[in-house]
């Protein structure tokens, strides 16, 4: 069995996003990027699941600008086999990603496809239950635990009351969730030997996908920010303020 | 011009989220029709249909809809789609979990976390975890759009008369078999719903000193929260993660516990009315956003808190 797992690249989660002069977006030149914490839980996952013996091959994929050659450098460094980068310098949404992301599904039928549950970028939390939908794969969304047996994967699920626990019938679209596992590091001789690991540039042209998208962003714009508060010198002076200042009490 | 809501519900009773989504459905303006999907939940049909503002309610009764699978679930909105220019669902683990394969199915992008409705297709959503405010223009012909359910009030859960109407099931899928869930035992208000949330972080050090913040809660009738580090390190389950990636509250009251307040965090208490924080780290990020900020070691703040609330 094949494991295709995606990867992007995003702003690295401990730098403050800041919207761009021209409110188009957010500035991301000379800022720190990295790949969505959720897609590392993903590689991590892919990974175990090839040695404990029931996988032969993990494929990285992303889908972005030539920089995201990168992350799937890192993707091999952890471990993965080989990488296909979709290239494009347009941000593509959801939509377009989960339909490229099926065009390769097609090409190369993997038994799973896992996915981070949501980049920390567009925070959109959409892709892989759209590439379940157009591919008719199963669906196991926010895992934190898989186990395979056979053509099943039996996976838990987070949910706002709690887990759920579902079986699927592969081949599947898993999403991760946080706690599924603790990614590795990516060792410097794996470092080095990932250099060497194959990694396939595909144009999205040449693939045939029609990527237009009828969402379009108006404007980005700061949140509004908070008033800033008072530091209290003591519990009753907190309590007192919370019943008669802020009467929330 | 009609909008179709798709209703939420558990234990024979709709979710407050509902409420919330019909509100962010009022604002787009159409008609609004709710689904309500379900085994034997016709009084949640009924109660769907005295909500202000609903004209009409569509439900089906069906074996398929006992669990929230969302392949069923996303047949059967698709089933019912024809004839709505927007199709709402709550930003919930749920909603989450269907939006996306209705909107890839109709061939439309999906709209998450909607937080403001600007006009029928302009809407704005956080990105970054909420460290930008996007505003988006929809030209397709169908909205599928999630809503942050802290961004709107609740509707009035009467006033309305629509009458039900009786749908067909749309077949349930061979590929997923639902086996079980563990969910929370709690007492205490939802914490997405909660007026006030007492959240507590890694300063907390273990699941037993949560027990403090039980305490407290109690006294406030307050949902207890925490951050994802207190998650991830096994102090408490992970429902109770607030955060970009758990669950965003917006309550009267935050009050945070040893958490230091890392930008995931404040994603998802930010919109909180009134924040307070207590730490004994007196640079924790947290103090940036709190209106009431107390440098203290929760040890000994905790204790003297939850006398102070008896007196």
């Amino acid at each position: 069995m094949k494991i295709l797992v995606g990867v992007k690249r995003v702003l690295d989660y401990n730098v403050k996003a800041r919207v761009n002069a021209d409110k188009t977006g957010i500035e991301l030149a000379n800022v720190k990027m990295s790949m969505n914490p959720f897609d590392e839980i993903a590689v991590e996952e892919a990974l175990r699941i090839k040695e404990a013996g029931n996988a032969e091959e993990v494929i990285a994929i992303s889908i972005g600008s030539a920089q995201s050659q990168e992350t799937i450098r890192t993707a091999l460094a952890m471990g993965a086999d080989r990488g296909i980068l979709i290239e494009t310098d347009e941000l593509l949404e959801p939509l377009a990603i989960a339909k490229l992301l099926k065009h390769v599904v097609e090409k190369e039928s993997p038994g799973l496809v896992l996915l981070g549950k949501q980049a920390i970028d567009g925070d959109n939390n959409q892709t892989g239950q759209m590439l379940s939908a157009m591919t008719g794969m199963a669906q196991a969304t926010f895992a934190s635990k898989v186990e395979l047996d056979g053509d099943t994967a039996k996976v838990t699920r987070e949910v706002d009351a709690g887990l759920e626990s579902i079986k699927v019938k592969m081949p599947a679209v898993l999403t991760t969730d946080l706690r599924l596992n603790e990614p590795r590091y990516a060792k410097l001789p794996n470092i080095m030997k990932a250099k060497k690991k194959p990694l396939e540039t595909i144009a999205v042209a040449d693939t045939g996908v029609d990527v237009s998208s009828k969402l379009s962003v108006v404007e980005v714009n700061e949140p509004e920010q908070r008033k800033a508060g008072v530091i209290v010198s003591s519990v009753a002076e907190l309590v007192e303020k919370l019943r008669n200042e802020a009467k929330v009490i | 011009m009609t909008t179709l809501v798709v209703a939420e519900h558990e234990a024979g009773a709709l979710r407050p989220a509902t409420l919330n989504v019909i509100t962010a459905a009022k604002a787009i303006g159409n008609d609004i029709t709710v689904l309500v999907a379900g085994q034997g939940a016709a009084d949640v049909a009924t109660a769907a249909g005295n909500i202000d503002g609903v004209s009409k309610v569509l439900h089906a009764n069906d074996a398929a809809y006992a669990q929230e699978i969302a392949e069923n679930l996303a047949s059967l909105v698709l089933s019912v789609a024809d004839g709505h220019t927007h199709i709402l669902f709550a930003a919930t683990a749920a909603g989450k979990n269907v939006m996306p394969r209705v909107a890839a199915v109709l061939d439309v992008s999906g709209i998450s976390d909607i937080t403001s409705v600007v006009s029928a297709d302009t809407f704005i959503r956080p990105i970054y975890a909420g460290n930008a405010m996007a505003t988006v223009k929809s030209e397709d012909a169908t909205k599928v759009v999630s809503v942050r359910t802290t961004a709107f009030d609740p509707a009035a859960e009467t006033g309305g008369s629509a009458a039900v109407e009786t749908v067909a099931g749309a077949g349930a899928s061979d590929l997923v078999e639902f086996i079980g869930e563990e969910l929370s035992q709690s007492d205490r208000p939802e914490l997405t719903s909660a007026d006030i949330v007492v959240s507590g972080g890694r300063g907390m050090q273990n699941g037993e000193n949560f027990a403090m913040l039980d305490e407290i809660a109690e006294k406030l009738n307050a949902a207890v929260g925490a951050s994802r580090a207190a998650v991830d390190s096994g102090f408490v389950p992970n429902e109770y993660q607030v955060g970009q990636t758990g669950k965003v509250v917006a309550p009267n009251l935050y009050i945070a516990v040893g958490i230091s307040g890392a930008i995931q965090h404040l994603a998802g208490m930010k919109d909180s009315k009134v924040i307070v924080a207590i730490n004994k780290d007196e640079e924790a990020p947290i103090f940036q956003v709190a209106d009431y900020g107390l440098v203290a070691d929760l040890f000994d703040a905790l204790p003297e808190l939850s006398k102070a609330l008896d007196g």
